[in-house]
């Protein structure tokens, strides 16, 4: 069955979301993303939905899901790269996906995960 | 309002709401919609395309290029032959609903297009139409 | 079967010689246009309606042999709506070609008053269903035209302007509609990605009032900024909108607001870690802003 790959990056997990997702993709994506959280112990995850051309009540409603069930297993959520006419259109729906941190691009996204996860620094620096 | 053409999509599977999407957007590209526009149109289409799936144990959706004295339009029909909407009213409202989902669905693609209209009949099924200017 | 396309057809310049004399009296307007233009507007007129008379009847206006008559119709009423005439005065053209065809239908068939109450019948549909198509295409020039202004002037709408690496402002001058409110959105929305901005002041000192539907708009727009990673701040919020704001219950609660444009502009530095410090009186080196480190 076809899946939406999770990369490892240290303790953080990324997501790129290129295809024009199937309800059933998107469910499959929230299902792997929890059990990799729990099983590399991943304190933050980065989905970037630059490509994404839209974002209907489902999808986001996924997003909000996946955020909130990282968050029990004590992980960040931060979606990164939603177009303006994406962003425009989620409002418009009446979604302000309210539990989801938001940056602009990868980079961005990456420096808000370090931010909040302060920890990390302090591990590597002793 | 003229039809000028149009186009029907079956919605069988959650896979035709994909391929109900993409049909969308190339209409609305060809029709050169703003992106804006065509966004807006697209997730409407999504919604309402699962809608009949998830509620109408599918149907179809009819694409229609459209166009009155000024303004040309993009009209999507969708029918299903589910039980109905018994209290539209309240279907249309933000955070009703049966699915277990955020309920933003029906009332959700409303705001996302011009023209709205529901007609159902219990038993029988249910068809929206909708319509966006450019 | 009626005669009155072939009389038109016959009697054409005479007709039209009537009808000039008639226009003279009731509906010339000097001031919009030249004798030429009204000279070669009635020739081409009448011309495609003898033709269209001759091999499409008299009935029924819709077929092809009447297209070149619709086209010319709608050429003269499109040229007149620009021109500044009002419908009634575009419809009068059409209409005033009444009387010198009666007029020709009478003397034509002085032996017959029958005949002649006929064809004047014939006539009045004919120039009434002329009129018509006259009015409907007056009317849609005019609808196109209004809509053409209305995306001209929401082309000069606002422009967004970069104040430094990834602080943008957007000082919104007029009143706000949905239509402009939308435009105005997506370009800053647009400009937000292509600069890479965290931080989107958006100024409303221009603003002569703000209602729900504004509030509204630019709560909007603050949210879809926020899903696409980016904060706004609102600033020139003036003592009078503050008290409708609060008046129509409107819930700014989780929106930063600032009085003024440079409060706007030094809070979104301090937020990406930058500093205005004064300068230092001997120090040519001018360092206004400095980035923290």
């Amino acid at each position: 069955m076809e899946r939406i790959p999770i990369l490892r990056m240290g303790q953080f997990l990324l997501v790129t979301i290129q295809v024009d997702m199937h309800d059933r993709l998107a469910v499959q994506l929230q299902d792997d993303l929890t059990e990799k959280i729990s099983e590399w112990s991943s304190r933050g995850v980065l989905i970037d939905i630059s490509t994404l051309e839209i974002v209907d009540s489902f999808i986001g409603r996924m997003l909000a899901n996946i955020a909130a069930m990282a968050r029990v297993l004590d992980a960040e959520t931060v979606v990164v790269g939603m177009q303006p006419a994406v962003a425009i259109t989620l409002v418009e729906l009446g979604m302000s996906l309210a539990g989801v941190r938001t940056a602009l691009n990868v980079e961005t996204g990456m420096e808000l995960l370090y931010e909040l996860r302060g920890d990390f620094h302090s591990e590597m620096g002793g | 309002m003229k039809s000028v053409k149009q186009e029907t999509v079956l919605l069988t599977t959650s896979g035709d709401v994909v391929v109900a999407r993409q049909k969308v957007r190339q209409w609305a590209m060809e029709m050169k919609f703003t992106l804006v526009d065509q966004t807006k149109l697209v997730t409407a289409a999504s919604e309402l395309a699962r809608n009949a799936l998830d509620h109408g144990k599918g149907g179809q959706m009819v694409i229609e290029h459209v166009e009155n004295s000024i303004r040309n339009g993009l009209k999507l029909v969708f029918e299903d032959r589910g039980p109905g909407i018994p209290d539209i009213e309240a279907a249309l409202r933000d955070g009703f609903t049966t699915a277990g989902g955020m309920g933003l669905g029906l009332g959700g693609s409303k705001r996302l297009v011009n023209d709205f209209q529901i007609e159902s009949e219990p038993g029988k099924g249910t068809r929206i139409t909708v319509v966006r200017w450019k | 079967m009626s005669k009155l396309p072939e009389m038109i057809s016959k009697h054409q310049e005479a007709i039209r010689a009537d009808w000039l004399k008639q226009m003279s009296g009731a509906v010339r307007r000097a001031d919009l246009m030249s004798n030429e233009e009204i000279d070669s507007q009635s020739r081409e007129l009448l011309t495609t309606i003898a033709s269209g008379a001759k091999s499409g009847g008299i009935t029924n206006l819709d077929g092809p042999a009447w297209t070149p008559a619709r086209e010319a119709l709608a050429a003269i009423s499109a040229s007149r709506a620009k021109q500044g005439f009002t419908t009634s005065e575009t419809a009068i053209f059409v209409l005033s070609l009444k009387q010198p065809l009666f007029a020709m239908v009478r003397k034509e068939l002085a032996a017959s008053p029958d005949a002649v109450f006929d064809e004047i019948w014939k006539a009045t549909l004919l120039l009434d269903n002329l009129a018509l198509i006259t009015a409907d295409a007056f009317q849609t020039t005019r609808e196109k035209f209004i809509a053409r202004q209305q995306e001209e002037l929401m082309e000069l709408s606002t422009p967004v302007v970069k104040l430094w690496d990834g602080i943008l402002a957007l000082p919104i001058i007029g009143t706000l509609d949905s239509a402009r409110t939308q435009v105005v959105m997506e370009s800053l929305l647009q400009a937000v990605v292509q600069t890479n901005s965290r931080f989107a002041i958006i100024d409303i000192t221009g603003v002569p009032t703000v209602d729900t539907l504004v509030a509204q708009h630019l709560l909007k727009t603050i949210t879809a900024a926020r899903l696409m990673g980016a904060e706004c701040i609102i600033s020139g919020v003036r003592p009078q909108i503050a008290q409708t704001i609060v008046h129509l219950g409107i819930d700014l609660a989780n929106v930063i607001t600032k009085a003024k444009l440079a409060d706007a502009f030094a809070l979104a530095l301090q937020r990406t870690g930058k500093t205005v410090v004064a300068m230092d009186s001997g120090n040519a080196k001018k360092t206004l802003f400095k980035k923290e480190e």
